[in-house]
């Protein structure tokens, strides 16, 4: 019944995901996709000065990779931007706490790629 | 529970004539394995079969023994490769009911024998406002390469739809036909819904008004028998590594008139007559299509996997995947939530799509392999049909001749558990 890789911590984060939405005028805004199962990150920012304020998320995909994205929406809140930066990848997967095979580590780090895009400034290819 | 035909899964101990499963699945050294204690549950053989130990000895022999390139030597070993490697050329064109060995060219898979015919043939032949027809189940590889040449050429693709079931709609065929198509390309089997399509009653219209026909082979010649010949189309290609055989080679038949009349595809050793500095002159059908040292082993291990299928029984494989397909069918329809794609048993082969309420196919396919089970999740290189299907990704779980009842209620076990632990 219980499985290695599906902990309640991550299908917690799937059921009920933090910081879950749209953000009206957002600061930046960023979306990615993982053409290889179609998984889709989106993530807006707001800055307060040099802190990020408010942050949200939404998408579609597997439990992992929403469940990545959602406890990556609670690291990145409340830090400054350049710290915010500065989140090595490894802290998401460590945040998961599960074995991941290296196909199901694209999941995991889909929702990073995109927060690290946003954080950047990087231009959303997906504006209108 | 389904009434199994008891002619194709009663194992041969107790019949005359028809192979004994326990006997056929020790020939697959990977269905002993296990992981932790739990056997493999190989459930994804559209994608790639397992291979027995005569494809893997007559590759190793070949290797250990009389390992020389072909066609070149006049020394005892090299005559031997060649010998072993056109005899794998003559077993391919018998298993397919080819006219001649020499219809048969070697690739490296599917994808590249519908290149070929795209690059070759259809670079020479589709001209300015012509038009392709294809459908809306292609694999990408018998899509992608028509856009292209489409495009390179300024010519039309067009598409046959399909209906609700997931079959191919020929109401508008012959309107479509009169378009200007000079190619149909189309997959006899369907690698997302298991569809089989009507390709002999396609390439019957598609002559009337001149098209050539390529058929996609790749999910059907492994699985039932195809006989080029009644189907009369013009060229079909298909992989060995779905059929038994190893990766790293593929085959197209062709019908000699339309070979013979196309340029080479690749240009170097081995597909020439007479070069000068200036100009060449190239070699016959098929060894112009044939530029390079070929897969040598690959190919005389293609060449033991049809003897091996064949030793089978075609019509055997056929009957035996139609019981365990209708099986799956009906185990899946018996779990809550659970969304089947594609067409009833009867128009149908072993490749079945599903989800599993709203969870997604990559959660789905990742809770099996806990258990050691193998099957497909994704779009499984068909993202127009997806979109049809109006999803992102299905889960697929693939039966082959070798899989067994048993497998088939280990990955019910498995849905049910998937059901559990996402509460859906």
């Amino acid at each position: 019944m219980s499985s290695d890789l599906y902990q309640e911590e991550i299908l917690d984060h799937y059921r009920h995901p933090h910081n879950h939405g749209t953000l009206e005028n957002p600061d930046a805004t960023f979306e990615d996709s993982n053409p290889l199962c179609g998984d889709i990150v989106a993530v807006d920012l707001r800055y307060d000065g040099e802190r990020v304020s408010e942050v949200r998320f939404r998408g579609s995909g597997c439990a992992i990779s929403q469940a990545a994205a959602s406890m990556l929406t609670d690291m990145v809140v409340g830090q400054t931007r350049v710290d915010a930066l500065a989140i090595p990848r490894e802290a998401i997967l460590e945040e998961l706490g599960v074995p991941l095979s290296p196909a199901r580590v694209k999941c995991a780090l889909l929702g990073y790629k995109v927060m690290m895009a946003a954080l950047y400034g990087v231009p959303d290819h997906n504006a209108k | 529970m389904l009434e199994i035909d008891a002619i194709s899964l009663t194992p041969a101990s107790m019949r005359a004539g028809t192979p004994d499963l326990a006997k056929v699945r020790a020939d697959f050294p990977i269905l002993s394995t296990s992981r932790e204690g739990k056997p493999l549950i190989y459930l994804d053989s559209a994608a790639t079969s397992q291979k027995p130990r005569a494809v893997l000895d007559a590759m190793s022999t070949y290797y250990a023994t009389y390992n020389a390139n072909v066609h070149r030597g006049v020394y005892a070993i090299s005559e031997q490769a060649t010998a072993a490697y056109e005899a794998g050329r003559a077993a391919i064109a018998r298993f397919i009911n080819a006219p001649e060995p020499e219809n048969v060219v070697f690739t490296r898979n599917t994808t590249e024998a519908i290149n070929l015919v795209a690059y070759s043939w259809g670079r020479h032949s589709i001209k300015p406002g012509d038009a392709i027809l294809t459908s809306a189940l292609e694999h990408h590889s018998n899509l992608v390469p028509w856009q292209m040449l489409a495009e390179e050429r300024g010519a039309r693709l067009l598409h046959l739809p399909l209906d609700a079931q997931g079959r191919l709609d020929l109401t508008d065929l012959d309107g479509l036909l009169a378009q200007g198509v000079k190619l149909v390309a189309i997959s006899q089997m369907s690698n997302v819904l298991g569809t089989i399509n009507p390709v002999a009653e396609i390439a019957r219209r598609a002559h009337a008004v001149g098209a050539l026909v390529l058929v996609d082979g790749a999910q059907s010649v492994p699985h039932f028998p195809v006989d080029v010949q009644a189907l009369d189309c013009d060229f079909l290609a298909f992989s060995a590594h779905k059929m038994v055989g190893p990766t790293g080679v593929g085959a197209l038949y062709g019908r000699r008139s339309v070979l013979e009349a196309m340029p080479p595809f690749m240009a170097g050793g081995s597909m020439i007559k007479k070069v000068t500095l200036e100009r060449s002159t190239y070699a016959d059908v098929p060894q112009r299509f044939e530029a390079g040292t070929q897969a040598i082993a690959e190919v005389i291990g293609f060449g033991a996997a049809v003897q091996y299928l064949s030793e089978l029984g075609m019509e055997w494989v056929r009957d035996r995947e139609h019981a365990l397909t209708a099986y799956l069918l009906e185990t899946l329809s018996a779990i809550p939530g659970v969304t089947i794609y594609g067409p009833p048993v009867d128009e149908r082969g072993g490749a079945v799509s599903f989800n599993v309420g709203d969870v997604h196919p990559h959660d789905v396919a990742s809770l099996l392999d806990e258990d050691n089970i193998a099957v497909r999740a994704g779009h499984h290189c068909c993202q127009p049909l997806m979109g049809l299907l109006a999803v992102a990704a299905t889960t697929r779980a693939s039966v082959y001749f070798y899989n067994t009842t048993d497998e088939i209620d280990a990955l019910a076990r498995g849905l049910h558990r998937v059901r559990r632990v996402f509460g859906s």
